[in-house]
């Protein structure tokens, strides 16, 4: 166990003990929560939150996977590393599936991604396990939209999120009732930082990832960005491959999010370049530049 | 490292969300995407300046009329502290978006347009403040460059101001007044050389500076959830999870549970299996007991010696947040931190008008929407409350609608 943690870190701690409050209101007031988990730290931080606020109990949700298919395979891997180390339980849901179902069709072009089409495959995991609160590491500095959504943040039947209809969030109390067909979605770290997370996972000695750190890898350059080459990526004839130093400072799919040129080996080189930081963390998201209002758009439609 | 919870009232146009940007940018949190970001959005609008205000106007409907109309949690961290900005609407219309955005925060931050001076809104600002008991008022007197900076006109509102907060505040409230241009940045982070006659701190010093003095409040442990992993290695293990609302727990201290009355010892306080022997407010812990006594969700550990009332009627002042009006003699959930009751409304004593502060006693017959009085409820189950005045993290409580579960009002017990 983990006795030697700092009691005044650089972490804040007080994002902890609130995190952990939230997970508990979750296993209390809902049947069937699940953790949504992309692989990414975000929800391998949630992950460690929920070890903690059921210890020595197991964590009384699965986590679900949404497998687009074109995942790194360092994440997948990580993936059912972690499931081994906690015992959770893990469910694993493919866009492939759906894609084969007819419900959603392949994007085309050079910026196909399946990013988007990971929303139907969720809505329908949420229905064949009939889920009624799903838990999500998103945090409000991600993000302008993000920043006025709930900790308790509703959707209804179609996964969709309305701003109008958002309960009111007062001191810590949170109201989790729903109606039959609706769902909650919640965000125990919604008011961490990306900032708050390394440190986190710093002060916590949590294992993240290898693609999080400088490594060697073939990619190419487009619109500024440095993309991973992979056969999931559409290439214009010009788009030559070549080796670079990189690492990824957030995990998404291999054609939705982008590299930065980087030495960092380890997690003090890389709060260090946060804290240095040239460009946010979702600057290196592809599927948010489509337009100014794009996450927004797509929470709208049950994205997250 | 620690967190200051900071909320923003304004009006339309006087500046807020220019103020916060102006803050982000000096305090180096915007990355160098999100400035270039920033001046594109404002070259397209035919601006030769950066508008700062863009970096938190987040809601396309809010883009499109250009105001804020809802609460926005903005971060930005000092090596000192780390700030949470509930950014709240001034509209006259969002009341309810003011007092949530407000719930949990320790500074107010109320923004004045120096050419405006006291309006309307001021007065709302300082009565939810002090009906919150926020204990730290920051009155910041911002477009000083659009008085010639002038102290006369800095100290006529501040004198306005004073004679309001006089009326409403409570005693403890601290309220400071700032001379400020946020377009300038002037006195946000750097000290303006245009106004030589101001002695005080500028607003990240201020901020920067507040610190509190720890009043001992009394001890709270509400139940949120039994641990029973019943594994081979914990056969017998019975935890009680739950994050301290407030006061502190130490190991073998006497507690009593509530609503049973039955007595134990506090046998341990953990985290993740860490061993604590003290704990303190708002820390999420798990507490095992020396002996086995019955405790479920909802349930409260206090301490024997200092217990809080068993209410089954309570007096509160409540601000309505639904466009259904509150009605007497229907029942709501009432939910305290997590311990649920119904409740049914017995009493609508009055209504206050916030801006001319006065009470209507007679014929009250509906409390809208933003609006604030003061009821009178009785509730199916005990509610172990303090009064918000005296503690309020075990003051307040929500009202739930079960035909629509949206939640409909907020109580401070008095």
């Amino acid at each position: 166990m983990n006795s030697d943690i700092p009691k005044h870190g650089f972490f804040p701690r007080e994002l902890e003990d609130e995190a952990i409050y939230i997970l508990r209101e979750v296993a209390a007031q809902f049947e069937k929560p699940a953790l949504m988990f992309s692989g990414g730290k975000d929800s391998i931080t949630l992950v460690r939150l929920a070890q903690k606020a059921f210890y020595p109990g197991k964590i009384p949700f699965p986590l679900i996977h949404v497998d687009t298919g074109h995942n790194f395979p360092e994440t997948v891997a990580f993936r059912d590393w972690l499931i081994k180390e906690t015992g959770a339980e893990l469910i694993v849901r493919y866009v492939q599936d759906s894609i084969n179902q007819g419900k959603v069709k392949e994007e085309t072009g050079k910026y196909a991604s399946r990013n988007v089409l990971q929303t139907v495959t969720l809505l329908d995991a949420i229905e064949e396990f009939k889920f009624d609160a799903c838990i999500g590491g998103a945090r409000r500095d991600e993000e302008k939209a993000r920043a006025k959504e709930r900790i308790f943040s509703l959707r209804d039947d179609f996964g969709q999120w309305d701003s109008k209809r958002q309960r009111p969030e007062l001191f810590d109390m949170l109201n989790g009732r729903i109606a039959i067909g609706e769902n909650m979605r919640v965000f125990p770290i919604s008011n961490w930082t990306e900032l708050d997370v390394w440190n986190y996972i710093k002060e916590e000695g949590i294992a993240i990832p290898s693609i999080y750190y400088s490594h060697q890898r073939q990619v190419i350059e487009r619109d500024g960005m440095l993309w991973a080459d992979s056969d999931y990526l559409n290439k214009d004839a010009d788009e030559i491959p070549f080796e670079a130093t990189v690492r990824f400072r957030t995990v998404g799919d291999m054609t939705c999010t982008a590299a930065v040129a980087s030495e960092a080996v380890q997690l003090d080189d890389i709060i260090g370049e946060i804290l240095a930081a040239e460009i946010s963390e979702r600057g290196a998201r592809i599927d948010d530049k489509r337009s100014e209002a794009a996450m927004e758009r797509r929470k709208q439609q049950g994205y997250f | 490292m620690d967190i200051l919870r900071i909320a923003t009232a304004g009006s339309v146009d006087d500046g807020k969300s220019t103020l916060i940007g102006r803050l982000l940018y000096e305090t180096n949190s915007i990355t160098k995407d999100k400035i270039e970001a920033l001046e594109m959005a404002s070259k397209r609008k035919g601006l030769t300046f950066l508008d700062l205000s863009l970096l938190t106007d987040g809601l396309i409907a809010e883009r499109e009329q250009g105001i804020t109309i809802d609460v926005a949690n903005i971060y930005f961290s000092t090596p000192r502290r780390k700030y949470i900005i509930a950014d709240t609407p001034g509209h006259f219309e969002y009341t309810r978006n003011m007092v949530t955005g407000a719930s949990n925060t320790k500074v107010s931050m109320i923004l004045i347009d120096a050419r405006n001076g006291v309006l309307e809104q001021t007065f709302r600002h300082f009565f939810i403040a002090s009906m919150l008991r926020i204990p730290k008022v920051i009155v910041c007197i911002n477009k000083m460059d659009l008085v010639g900076y002038s102290a006369e006109k800095f100290n006529a509102i501040k004198a306005d101001i004073q004679a309001i907060a006089d009326k409403v505040s409570f005693e403890g409230q601290e309220v400071t007044f700032i001379p400020m241009s946020s377009l300038y940045g002037q006195n946000i982070s750097i000290r303006a050389t245009e106004m030589p006659w101001y002695g005080g701190l500028t607003l990240l010093d201020e901020l920067e500076s507040t610190a509190f003095e720890e009043i001992k409040k009394p001890a709270r442990f509400p139940v949120q959830f039994v641990l029973r992993p019943k594994t081979e290695e914990f056969h017998d293990y019975r935890g009680y999870a739950g994050k301290i609302a407030s006061g502190s727990f130490s190991v073998g201290e006497k507690i009593t549970v509530l609503p049973t009355g039955q007595t134990s010892t506090i046998a341990t306080i953990e985290k993740f299996g860490m061993q604590l022997q003290t704990a303190e407010a708002k820390e999420s812990v798990v507490i095992t007991l020396e002996t086995d006594v019955d405790v479920s969700r909802g349930n409260m550990l206090v301490k024997t010696n200092n217990q809080p009332n068993q209410l089954r009627e309570i007096t509160a002042r409540v601000c309505w947040m639904d466009s259904q009006p509150i009605v007497a003699g229907k029942t709501y959930i009432l939910q305290h931190g997590i311990n649920e009751s119904k409740a049914k409304i017995i009493a609508l004593n009055s209504k206050i008008d916030v801006v001319t502060q006065h009470t209507i006693v007679d014929a009250v017959s509906a409390l809208k929407l933003n609006e604030i009085g003061d009821i009178t409820l009785k509730t199916a189950k005990p509610i172990f409350a303090d009064k918000y005045a005296q503690n309020s993290a075990n003051g307040a409580f929500i009202l739930i609608d079960d035909q629509t579960n949206s939640t409909v009002g907020v109580g401070f017990v008095l």
